[in-house]
């Protein structure tokens, strides 16, 4: 927080310009009177009733229920609604988020995430009934966590995959989304192999940006990446699981997770054969050197 | 999968043309209605496709915190549907429909076990059954939940479930007007803005489903989100359906006071319902005075009149709010069991109330009223325009019970998709009238056109402001004329409501076409209220504070040659084996 003695308004300098716009995009200043409690949100609103009615920005709940009213605040991916103006020092940079194609001002379109919510395999419970259904609240509480996602796609914004490799990856967003399946008591799905093949898991490398930010203090690469990755190795990466599995017929045959094990298989092999031919001759090389 | 690069078309300004779009079932509105809905008009085969105005999944279901109240009897055996049907008869001061209700308590069972099978994980009791929780005037246990975020869960659910069937959808789309094939009197057609590009669309439909909530935003200090406009109200009235009841406004007895920015967030009832004591400045537990046998669970309207009462009468706290303590029951439990709301006063206020007491006063929560639907298809007074949710009305009376509101969503959602999608089958597209659209085109991009004009956001904060300082809590006669008269100076200014800027994701323009919504639903509201002379549920007339016998009457207010008017009709009787089961309570 800042001194108590804050300045009687609030300077803010917010990035402006649509989609197909000649003009480069510029920025505005405006100075907002301060009030107690301010976020960012009502000093938006302040704008544009009045200082500037052509100002447009997106929100609903105003109460950080909703996910709408996603941006960049100096710099950092913030919902506006839960940003007290008081928490920033100095003017306040308000941007569109930079990962989804700009609408207008600091709107921008995040269509592209209902396809990809398209592709994760749906919640497919095991028995049909649900009035017979018995499990407790330890089970319920996994699950829990990644259900108070509110869909800002802030962790999609600061996801340097997603942002900048135009990668085949999900995103944070929709791990936690699988995470959310995976984990539910009576879901009998394994998105395991969703993960690895479509999904791009694989590109994530564990930044964990995206749980800094996450304005629901979801943990998402500890509880949610980081396990599906596990599940993920477990299921295709791990000869001995595999063949505990095979053994007691858990997998049926054919399935992808003999590519991991065939895979292993080939590493120890080539490693075995590799030893004698280049890795002694070499080591005699350099003890010839040394010596 | 991902591109950061925008879209380059533009549309002009004056851009005239638009896009036709054709289905069976038109659905407006993706809260819970309208996805329960649309997954039932297109599970039964008819050609189905959702419009809504805010991105998919952030309509204002999201906010619902406490619970879906259904007779599950896990918790109370002793819980039925009859009970139930009972409680929200009685709470709705007998204003509601009888056949609704009955449809409601029996349905709402069903719709909680469906929602479950959908994928919504609810909290459980010890036995690993569905959790249900204590609720404001709900006899019994009744409120499945999940944690203090049940809306949320069941908006995501449905949301999974339509994309999951690949029901279509447009998100962001905002309607304009229904229009009507002439010969025939049916609904057939509705203009709407693509709201991203700004470009006019025609949407043409055998049958249309409003599902697009209340009208909230026309208060200033309320719950609701940005979307509560009123716009399905405004469109259905302008259509020709009768709206009733539009005076019953819920006051919510707690949202947040402090700070400004904040004045009127939601804080749910569960945390009554999980034990918070409400106080006054004095420290007296002031419900005592006004239900000593519910105390803090009375019905809403009662426990918002009494908070209305203690702060009118000089006993509130310094920011004109009362105390909600709920800090005995320990920080463990509270997390566990309030923890969006914990994490709401730890942000947006620093009060942690684990160790604090959170300070509260009414605020404007729900819509009683609205268009008025047959009970078994949710058909309005239009043919072939169904509606389903806050937007309709007959349920909930003069007083709605906390976690209802859930229930009746999914219960008349589905119901309303079902009749829509049997009405359609083997029909054809029917017409509509190329003067019509062409007309509303004008209307809709007349903002651009206006020069020196009003802004628009300006004319909504000072509707709002006005029908808070004049038809709040308790009204009377004098204040609400002024009112009246304040609405009219409003018309005149919103008629020359200025857009300014671009067709793409225009908010000025938008809320030029909003305010007209607005000020139709608070004319309607305020004349309703005028027009009932007692005082009954959530409506409190200082100047009629009896509730009388002779009131016993459902207010219509519908359209005659271009004017407002009023009708008031018995509300129909409960056959005498429901009748016994309300009485026997």
């Amino acid at each position: 927080m800042v001194s108590q003695q804050a300045a009687a308004t609030v300077r803010l300098k917010v990035r402006r310009g649509a989609a197909g716009d000649a003009a480069p995009a510029r920025y505005d200043y405006f100075e907002v009177p301060r009030e107690d409690g301010m976020v960012v949100l009502n000093a938006i609103h302040y704008i544009q009733s009045h200082l500037d009615p052509s100002l447009n920005a997106r929100w609903n709940c105003k109460a950080g229920r909703c996910g709408s009213c996603s941006a960049e605040i100096n710099g950092r991916p913030r919902l506006m609604c839960k940003t007290p103006v008081d928490s920033i020092e100095g003017e306040i940079v308000v941007e569109p988020m930079s990962a989804f194609p700009l609408i207008s001002d600091l709107v921008t379109d995040v269509t592209e995430n209902w396809k990809v919510a398209a592709m994760i395999p749906p919640f497919t419970p095991k028995t049909p009934n649900s009035r017979e259904w018995r499990f407790y609240q330890q089970d319920v509480d996994r699950s829990r966590e990644f259900r108070k996602c509110i869909e800002c796609f802030l962790c999609q914004d600061v996801c340097h995959v997603v942002r900048e490799h135009e990668a085949d990856y999900v995103g944070p967003r929709w791990v936690v989304k699988a995470a959310s399946l995976d984990m539910h008591p009576m879901d009998s799905v394994n998105r395991a192999k969703f993960m690895k093949d479509v999904g791009g898991l694989g590109y994530c490398n564990i930044t964990k940006c995206c749980q800094e930010i996450c304005p629901e203090h979801i943990v998402i690469t500890d509880d949610a990446i980081i396990p599906e990755k596990e599940r993920v190795v477990d299921r295709h990466y791990d000869p001995i699981l595999w063949v505990y599995r095979r053994l007691s017929k858990r997998v049926p045959k054919g399935e992808q997770v003999e590519n991991g094990v065939m895979k292993a298989l080939k590493v120890a092999f080539w490693g075995l054969l590799m030893a004698p031919v280049v890795i002694v001759p070499l080591l005699y090389l350099v003890m010839a050197f040394l010596r | 999968m991902w591109s950061s690069k925008s879209a380059t078309a533009k549309v002009g300004v004056g851009d005239r043309t638009y896009e036709e779009k054709a289905c069976d079932v038109l659905i407006v509105g993706a809260g819970g209605a309208g996805l329960r809905a649309a997954i039932e008009a297109f599970d039964k085969g008819a050609k189905t496709l959702i419009v809504c105005k805010s991105l998919m999944g952030k309509a204002h279901t999201v906010m619902a915190e406490g619970g879906i109240a259904a007779a599950l009897g896990n918790v109370d055996p002793k819980d039925s549907w009859q009970v139930h049907f009972s409680d929200t008869i009685v709470e709705g001061q007998y204003l509601s429909n009888w056949r609704m209700a009955e449809i409601f308590a029996k349905e709402a069972i069903e719709r909680v076990y469906e929602l479950e099978e959908y994928g919504a994980l609810f909290d459980r009791t010890k036995e690993g059954k569905i959790s249900q929780r204590a609720f404001g005037a709900h006899t019994y246990r009744r409120l499945c939940h999940i944690g203090d975020r049940t809306g949320l869960e069941l908006i995501r659910t449905l949301q999974d479930q339509v994309i999951k069937r690949g029901v279509p959808f447009m998100d962001e789309v905002a309607l304009t007007r229904l229009m009507k094939d002439r010969k025939t009197g049916r609904v057939s057609a509705a203009l709407g803005i693509d709201i991203r590009t700004g470009k006019l669309l025609l949407f043409r439909f055998k049958a249309v489903i409003l599902a697009t909530g209340g009208c909230g935003k026309i208060y200033q200090v309320t719950s609701n989100s940005h979307e509560s406009t009123g716009d399905g109200i405004a469109m259905a009235f302008a259509a020709g359906a009768e709206l009733m009841d539009m005076e019953m406004i819920q006051f919510h007895p707690t949202g947040m006071i402090y700070p400004a920015g904040v004045r009127g967030m939601l804080v749910t009832e569960a945390v009554r319902g999980e034990g918070g004591i409400l106080t006054n400045a004095g420290g007296e537990r002031f419900m005592s005075k006004y239900d000593p046998k519910r105390m803090e669970l009375s019905a809403r309207d009662v426990v918002a009149r009494a908070i209305y009462t203690e702060i009118t009468e000089g006993r509130g706290t310094k920011s004109g709010a009362v105390y909600l303590d709920i800090t005995h029951r320990g920080p463990e439990y509270i997390k566990k069991k309030l923890p969006s709301m914990y994490d709401q006063f730890l942000e947006f206020a620093g009060v942690d109330i684990t160790k604090q007491k959170m300070e509260v006063a009414p605020t404007v929560h729900y819509q009683m009223g609205g268009v008025r639907v047959d009970p078994e298809t949710c058909e309005t007074t239009v043919k072939g325009m169904y509606a389903a949710g806050e937007v309709a009305c007959g349920l909930h009376g003069a007083n709605r019970l906390g976690g209802n509101s859930l229930s009746d969503i999914l219960v008349f959602g589905r119901r309303a998709g079902e009749a829509a999608a049997a009405a359609v089958s083997g029909m054809e597209l029917p017409a509509f009238e190329t003067s019509d659209v062409e007309a509303e085109i004008s209307r809709v991009l007349a903002p651009f056109s206006v020069t020196d004009g009003t802004n628009p956001f300006f004319i909504k904060d000072e509707i709002a402001e006005n029908m808070w300082k004049h038809v709040g809590i308790v009204r009377n006669e004098k204040d609400m004329t002024a009112g009246l008269r304040e609405i009219e100076r409003l018309r005149g200014e919103a008629a020359r409501a200025k857009a300014v800027g671009g067709r793409a994701f225009n908010e000025s323009w938008l809320s030029c076409l909003q305010v007209a919504d607005m000020l139709l639903g608070s004319e309607a509201v305020i004349r309703s209220a005028l027009e009932r002379k007692e005082s009954r549920g959530a409506h409190t007339r200082s100047d009629f504070p009896q509730k009388q016998d002779s009131w016993l009457v459902n207010i219509i207010t519908v359209q005659r040659e271009g004017k407002i008017t009023h009708e008031t009709r018995p509300v129909p009787k409960i056959p005498p084996e429901l009748l016994a089961l309300v009485e026997k309570e």
